[in-house]
């Protein structure tokens, strides 16, 4: 019953990418379809005047999404009743090699997967109709979209299905390319194009690293068996244990974005269209988040606390350098991406904690920072979809994306920017919102510390919680400058003052389902953490240290002596405190609100461009963590007439991620240098390839002789 | 009893407040051979602007006015979930001192918004600055209390000062570094010399007073009621959780009314040392602050590094 929920959800996204290549062929569609309702002449009628033929194109582009949103409800069902049964599912499919049917599974774990890829196409699916409904059909045809978009759908679903390596690959590859072509959808821009390339080889490397790991891990499997279940039973020595773990590390980790391999991610979220973004973003990096949890914690199971530490280190770093790098960016979808890369971090942080402590033996602490890291994987989901949709609303309709041609948007796009608010808020992680609960629970896995008998994890692990402490505090710096800039203040340009809000109802919808579940799981955050629990005992085998003692209305996940937080209390506390003082000081009519012009300390004369921009706003950052980018700055002073009198400056910035100069282009260096040795053997003289040919095979002889 | 204890001491609280902010400025005078006003007259100042009529700049959205009713809720609610009389707190389990430091961040954001929201560039500035120094104090404050909270195994400030009272009086090295963290945030998050200077208006050099130029009236009174709360809630938090004795254990009246003078006793101190700090240092460069916070975070870990290598039992 689950597993043909879970098949529907895949049937349908692949339906809705095949139905979008109908788009061009309007005749035959109508003729097939006069073909099928013969009999009934009444229906032709109605069909001719529904799938007119000035409407058909919309008509096509609404169905396909409509069977996005299908798919996603039967992912939505299928991962809770996954998660409430606690069962697990496998069949056989008979697809693949002779010798290795398609094996499948279906557990807690792809469940919870399964649940985030339902909640965000469900969304998408409202949200796309109105997004691509001023398309330029000529440059960028629906056809090549929407077929992408369901093959990328249906290879993410498959990936949690997969329970052998061989269909793995497979849907981890139609994943990959089909997002590919997604990246690569506006390839007029040159710019996107090589986004696009970046990402093909990026994801092409990590690939064959995953490939790769798991070859060392079928090399031990019994009869060398590429199923999940021979993998899980493979007797592995540490060395080669560690070995496949440091390759799966790096394949999915570059799916992840972890620094420093995440330099395909600022380049390839900002050029996809909005909604492809929101999916890359909010959900494919969280399939690379399931493959290592997968590969990690189930196939590879005796788990050593040195690649926790290894995997705290590197999501530390990334997460200070995503949010140090977001914080700098001007183009707001950039800033998104890199945001992503700092969420990652921090879920591959609380991962590497849960290993710690899993490998010293507090199992129910390791399930602690488990279904920690799992409940930030969720809630990034949320708050990034949400973002990332409301990030394609805004430049629809200011026609920009660089958030200082913005500002003042509060006034002309009201209900956006109250859901964007939300989202900043959540991504902030302030309290009553679903991202300060996943960080509450990581700073109390942390906090248990104690337990370890080893002190230099003793002393490591508290610096990392520091290290999270000021992510945290960075991120509401980011994005309060974010909304700041972008929705206060005065329109920064003629586009941001001529902005209106969206008039379609489905986009908004979309975008305030996603921002209640922020709000809801942020106030009953122990809905979803029961259900994470369950993952937790089916992977792990354990569970929390205190999960029921305390009720739905607390949380307390060690023990209510220990640690307590009852979101519901602070929201009706915070409520009688904001009512009374709103009530006591607005009952004197007398003193109504008078509008007048902005004081500014009587100076007067204000004008837009007198504003704080994004970069004044994070020049102290800049000043205070210089070493963090590669910055290029200029300013050029003109004299006028009078020494001292400045007539214009000219102010320059450029700030570059050092991984680009310190990593990638030594590489495409000493790649290019290859090439041009290779390049001498071919002269293009045929005798010189004859020659080749004929020592090649002298060569040969002598071997096999 | 208990929760009618909370209610009590939440009002108290907040009811106090004017009066520290009054007796500091009565401090400083005094060491600066001024006139002092009465200690009540912050009291008399948010009598007066709740009665006036606040001016709107007509470039401010619906954020700017809801804001300080958001500020201050936030900030009142940090305030229930510290122990300022008695240790036996209810509250305290409805929300953690994380929860604690997330309430000050909530209000710190919609403080930061509404100085954004007019387009100034007094308010920019402000809001700049500010994001740029609580950014850096947040991770020190959260050190110095994971300090606390590791050594009293709980996070809940009202067991873990009740752990502290019971181990009685124990020199720990943790805690003296835990305390220096802690002064030194809290100096960069009220906005007190050297970091911010509280009665300077029109200067380039200020902070938190950038922010809220555009507020009048009874936002005003909110906005700095707020602040007000702010600082007698660093206040307690440094007295009540390194120096907790006189707090009342049982629910007498006797045991309340010492725990209320003994509270009262030890801000009156911290506010005479704060006088005379405020007195002796100058204001810092704006990029002297990061070496400042800088400084607040090592010791917060040097304490935190210290509790694990030499008190935690092993």
């Amino acid at each position: 019953m689950i597993l043909s929920l879970a098949y529907a959800a895949v049937w349908f996204s692949f339906l809705s990418g095949l139905l979008a290549l109908l788009i061009r062929q309007h005749h035959s569609v109508i003729k097939l379809l006069h073909y099928c309702c013969r009999k009934q002449p009444a229906w032709q009628q109605h069909l001719d005047n529904w799938l007119a033929q000035a409407v058909y194109p919309q008509r096509i582009q609404q169905l396909s999404f409509i069977l996005m949103g299908v798919a996603g409800v039967f992912a939505i069902s299928a991962g809770v009743s996954g998660l409430m049964s606690q069962t697990i599912i496998t069949d056989q499919l008979s697809l693949g090699l002779p010798w290795l049917p398609w094996h499948v599974r279906f557990d807690s774990l792809s469940a919870l997967f399964y649940l985030i890829i339902g909640i965000a196409i469900l969304a998408v699916s409202c949200y796309g109709p109105g997004y691509v409904k001023d398309n330029n059909e000529q440059d960028h045809p629906f056809a090549i979209l929407g077929l992408f978009s369901g093959l990328f759908i249906s290879g993410m679903f498959l990936v949690l299905l997969a329970d052998d390596a061989f269909f793995f690959m497979i849907a981890w590859e139609l994943m990959s390319v089909a997002s590919y072509f997604l990246v690569a959808f506006q390839h007029e821009n040159s710019a996107n194009r090589r986004a696009a390339f970046i990402y093909l080889i990026m994801a092409e490397v990590g690939a064959i690293a995953i490939i790769l790991a798991f070859g060392v891990l079928a090399s031990f499997s019994e009869g060398g068996t590429f199923t999940f279940d021979a993998l899980r039973n493979a007797p592995l020595s540490t060395t080669w244990a560690s070995v496949a773990f440091v390759l799966a590390l790096i394949g999915f980790g570059m799916k992840a974005g972890l620094v420093p391999l995440h330099v395909w991610l600022p380049e390839a979220h900002p050029v996809a269209p909005s909604h492809i973004s929101a999916l890359m973003s909010g959900v494919m990096l969280k399939v690379a988040v399931y493959g290592l949890i997968r590969f990690s914690f189930d196939l590879l199971g005796d788990i050593h606390w040195q690649w926790g530490v290894a995997l705290m280190i590197l999501g530390a770093i990334s997460a200070l350098g995503g949010i140090l790098y977001a914080m700098m960016q001007p183009n707001l979808k950039r800033l998104l991406a890199y945001s992503s890369v700092e969420n990652i971090g921090i879920i591959f942080m609380v991962l590497g904690l849960s290993m710690i402590f899993l490998a010293k033996g507090h199992s129910n602490l390791a399930a602690l920072a488990f279904v920690a890291a799992l409940f930030h994987a969720f809630n990034h989901a949320l708050f990034k979809n949400l973002l990332f949709l409301g990030a394609g609303i805004i430049q629809h309709q200011v026609h920009s994306l660089n958030i200082d041609d913005m500002g003042g948007l509060i006034k002309r796009m009201p209900h956006t920017s109250k859901l964007f608010l939300i989202a900043c808020m959540s991504i902030s992680s302030l309290p009553l919102f679903n991202g300060f609960v996943s960080e509450w629970l990581a700073f109390q896995a942390a906090l248990q510390v104690g337990v370890l008998d080893n002190a230099v994890l003793r002393s490591l692990i508290p610096v990392m919680a520091a290290a999270l402490a000021l992510t945290a505090a960075l991120a509401a710096a980011c994005f309060v400058k974010l909304f700041g800039v972008m929705f206060l203040g005065l329109p920064r340009s003629r586009q941001a003052e001529k902005a209106e809000e969206i008039q379609d109802k489905g986009m908004l919808a979309s975008l305030s389902l996603l921002a209640g579940l922020c709000f809801l799981f942020g106030i009953f955050p122990g809905l979803m953490i029961n259900l994470l629990e369950n993952v937790a005992v089916q992977t792990l085998g354990y569970g929390l240290p205190n999960s029921t003692a305390a009720g739905w209305l607390w949380l307390a996940p060690v023990s209510m002596q220990q640690a307590s937080y009852a979101a519901p209390i602070v929201l009706i506390l915070a409520l009688i405190a904001g009512g009374i003082s709103f009530h006591y000081l607005r009952r004197d009519p007398a003193v109504k609100l008078r509008q007048s012009d902005t004081w500014d300390c009587g100076f007067g004369g204000l004008t837009p461009r007198m504003q704080y921009t994004s970069s004044a706003f994070t020049m102290p950052f800049r000043r205070i963590f210089s070493g963090v980018w590669r910055i290029d700055e200029k300013i050029d002073k003109k004299a006028g007439a009078m020494p001292l009198q400045v007539t214009d400056i000219h102010y320059q910035l450029h700030v570059e991620d050092h991984s680009w100069s310190k990593i990638y282009q030594p590489i495409e260096r000493s790649v290019n240098r290859i090439a041009r040795l290779v390049s001498r053997m071919q002269t293009g003289n045929i005798r010189v390839y004859l020659s080749y040919s004929f020592f090649t095979l002298i060569f040969l002889l002598w071997v096999v002789s | 009893m208990n929760i009618l204890l909370a209610i009590l001491q939440t009002l108290l609280f907040i009811s106090l407040a004017p009066l520290l902010a009054g007796w500091i400025k009565c401090c400083k005078c005094y060491l600066q051979n001024r006139k002092a006003p009465s200690p009540l007259q912050p009291y008399r100042d948010l009598l007066k602007l709740t009665h006036k009529q606040p001016v709107v700049s007509k470039d401010a959205s619906w954020l700017f006015v809801i804001a300080p009713y958001i500020i201050f809720s936030a900030t009142a609610l940090a305030v229930t979930v510290i122990p300022l009389i008695a240790v036996d707190l209810p509250t305290a389990a409805s929300a953690d001192v994380i929860v604690l430091v997330g309430f000050l961040a909530f209000a710190r954001f919609f403080l930061v918004l509404a100085g954004l929201d007019v387009g100034t560039a007094f308010g920019g500035m402000g809001a700049s600055r500010e994001m740029t120094i609580s950014s850096m104090a947040e991770p020190a404050m959260l050190m110095a209390i994971f300090t606390i909270t590791m050594t009293a195994s709980t996070t809940n400030l009202s067991f873990a000062i009740e752990h502290i009272m019971q181990e009685g009086l124990v020199l720990r090295p943790s805690f003296i570094f835990a305390l220096l963290a802690l002064i030194l945030v809290a100096v960069a998050e009220t906005g007190r010399i050297p970091v911010d200077n509280p009665a300077t208006h029109l200067e380039l050099t200020m902070i938190h007073e950038a922010m809220i130029l555009e507020y009048s009236g009874r936002h005003l009174a909110l906005i700095e009621w707020a602040s007000q709360l702010k600082l007698m809630l660093y206040g307690v938090l440094i007295a009540n959780i390194f120096f907790p004795w006189g707090m009342a254990e049982t629910l007498t009246l006797s045991a309340l009314g010492y725990g209320l003078l003994a509270i009262m006793g030890k801000l009156g101190i911290l506010a005479v040392l704060l006088a005379v700090s405020e007195t002796l240092f100058a204001k810092m460069r704006l990029f002297r602050v990061q070496e400042f916070l800088s400084f607040a975070y090592l010791l917060g870990l040097l304490g935190m590094l210290s509790h694990i290598i030499l008190e935690a039992s092993r």
